[in-house]
């Protein structure tokens, strides 16, 4: 891990792997490869940091963990099971269990604030009489308590960002993606959405954020780090084979 | 999902073309559908007409003892078993049949015509006729009605089949229509699709999506087109029935074609709905 400092707590109880990564290697059609014999083990309940510069391949590794690429080679498992040999039919589950804050927010634009956010739950096919509460109270917690009827281009890109917060975590995903989350949002809203990953870590969710936003690194003291260099990942401590866990 | 995930599909990204196709060709299957089962009406009355009725012809012979052979011959035919009614053909019937050709001169007393009996008979007493007409007038000729309406009766058959095929062929074509339109719409929603797939929607919730749009769109088209066409169905068949025809009358649409055409736009939104699930979700495999 260049600059490889763990700062995960060192007390904290060994925790089981949520997702283990065996000398896997990703290439898009016939050219080089993207990335390169990543092996690393994300513990649950621990909260990540994946740097790198643009274009490193941080967001092919998400892609790889949030089950919309498969790799072509090494060996992924998701939640102690073979995600690269799964059966196509089995990975909506899989997915379900997977939250993801994409870069670009993804909202459906024709959709309200409340629709988009409640959009997990309707596909797992929660009663529509338990989606409202679930919802109000994310809008609440992500501070967009009054805007839910509005339509995502009503809000600012920070506002958005915590819409797509709101959506990645209302079906309580044990893993939580984020994708460059501050990357459109000034540095106060970037500390206010890092509160709120850090808040889900502590109700036991793994967060994984990949950011170049160096500065963000020292919010979350017992994060660890995790740095991809031209597709391959930096671990010199051996810290991201055998973590230390979460925060229990 | 159904409830909340019914405007996933942003209808703004859809043009309404899918509606006016579907009206168009439930327009165009519907009248083919009608003229197939009038025709196929038509065949069968005229067939159930035919089949048991033949005329005798007496031709030899001086006019005097022709027509007491005729005599003879229909009081005998009256009592065969299967023989459900005979009729003479008079002097003067034969006379206005003449008339185009003849002019006044039908009419003429010394005018050779032959004598000439119809009769209507039950299914298997063909053969009986037969034995009794050799019997009493050798020579007469007996002209089965089915035979030189035989081609006729296929011309039938033709169209009716020809009917059928055009409602087969549009069923096709919608479901083409159905597919093309599934693919495009997966095209224009693919962003959405993409961020349902992450969230962990199956294959089989996407499809049903773009079933339930398409479903929707069939139905209003297949309403407009279907409802169009058993308008003008009804008013070509007012028009037949007032022209007097014995065919004609016989191509009139019964109650069961009546409800076949109205099933028809129905039977094409299942069509549809079956044609979109198969495409979306043979599309969708391709993506992870």
């Amino acid at each position: 891990m260049a600059g490889g400092q763990r700062v995960g707590r060192q007390t904290a109880p060994p925790m089981a792997n949520i997702v283990q990564f065996e000398n896997v290697g990703l290439r898009y059609g016939t050219g080089q490869e993207t990335l390169s014999d990543l092996s690393f083990n994300l513990a649950s309940g621990a909260f990540y940091f994946l740097t790198g510069a643009s274009g490193a391949g941080k967001t092919s590794l998400l892609k790889l963990l949030y089950l919309a690429q498969r790799p072509s080679r090494g060996i992924i498992r998701l939640f102690g099971e073979d995600a690269v040999t799964m059966p196509r039919g089995r990975l909506p589950g899989f997915r379900r269990r997977i939250g993801v804050v994409f870069q670009d927010f993804r909202l459906i634009p024709h959709l309200s604030i409340a629709d988009n956010i409640a959009l997990p739950l309707r596909v797992a096919g929660v009663p529509e009489a338990d989606v409202a509460g679930p919802v109000k109270e994310m809008l609440a917690w992500v501070g967009l308590g009054d805007r839910g009827a509005g339509r995502p281009a009503t809000l600012s890109g920070g506002e958005q960002q915590r819409v797509a917060i709101a959506r990645a975590v209302i079906g309580r995903p044990e893993i939580l993606v984020a994708d460059e989350p501050t990357g459109n949002v000034d540095p106060d809203m970037a500390d206010r959405l890092l509160l709120l990953f850090d808040s889900l870590n502590r109700l036991g969710t793994t967060v994984l954020v990949a950011t170049h936003d160096l500065h963000l690194l020292n919010r979350v003291p017992e994060a660890q780090m995790m740095r991809l260099d031209n597709g391959r990942l930096q671990d010199p401590t051996g810290g991201l084979l055998h973590p230390p866990g979460g925060r229990g | 999902m159904a409830h909340g995930t019914a405007r996933l599909l942003d209808d703004a990204r859809d043009g309404r073309a899918m509606v006016w196709v579907i009206a168009i060709m439930l327009f165009l299957t519907v009248l083919a559908a009608a003229m197939g089962l009038a025709t196929r009406n038509a065949a069968t009355a005229l067939e159930r007409s035919l089949a048991g009725r033949l005329t005798v012809q007496l031709t030899s012979g001086a006019p005097g003892v022709r027509e007491a052979a005729g005599a003879r011959l229909a009081a005998r035919l009256r009592a065969t078993p299967g023989v459900t009614r005979v009729t003479p053909v008079s002097r003067a019937a034969l006379a206005d049949l003449l008339r185009p050709w003849l002019g006044a001169d039908s009419a003429d007393p010394a005018l050779p015509l032959p004598v000439m009996i119809d009769v209507d008979l039950a299914d298997g007493a063909l053969e009986r006729v037969r034995a009794v007409v050799a019997q009493i007038a050798p020579g007469a000729r007996i002209d089965a009605h089915a035979t030189w309406m035989a081609s006729v009766a296929g011309m039938l058959s033709l169209a009716m089949w020809l009917g059928a095929g055009l409602v087969g062929l549009m069923a096709s074509a919608t479901a083409m229509v159905v597919v093309l339109a599934a693919r495009g719409g997966l095209e224009a929603h693919r962003a959405t699709i993409e961020v349902m797939h992450m969230l962990g929607a199956t294959d089989v919730q996407v499809a049903r999506l773009f079933q339930r749009r398409i479903a929707r769109d069939a139905l209003v088209g297949g309403v407009i087109g279907g409802a169009a066409a058993l308008a003008l169905v009804a008013v070509i068949g007012a028009r037949g029935a007032g022209l007097g025809s014995e065919l004609l009358g016989g191509a009139g649409l019964g109650a069961g074609a009546w409800v076949t055409l109205v099933l028809l736009p129905f039977g094409f939104v299942l069509v549809a709905m079956a044609a979109s699930r198969v495409a979306v979700t043979r599309a969708l495999r391709r993506i992870l």
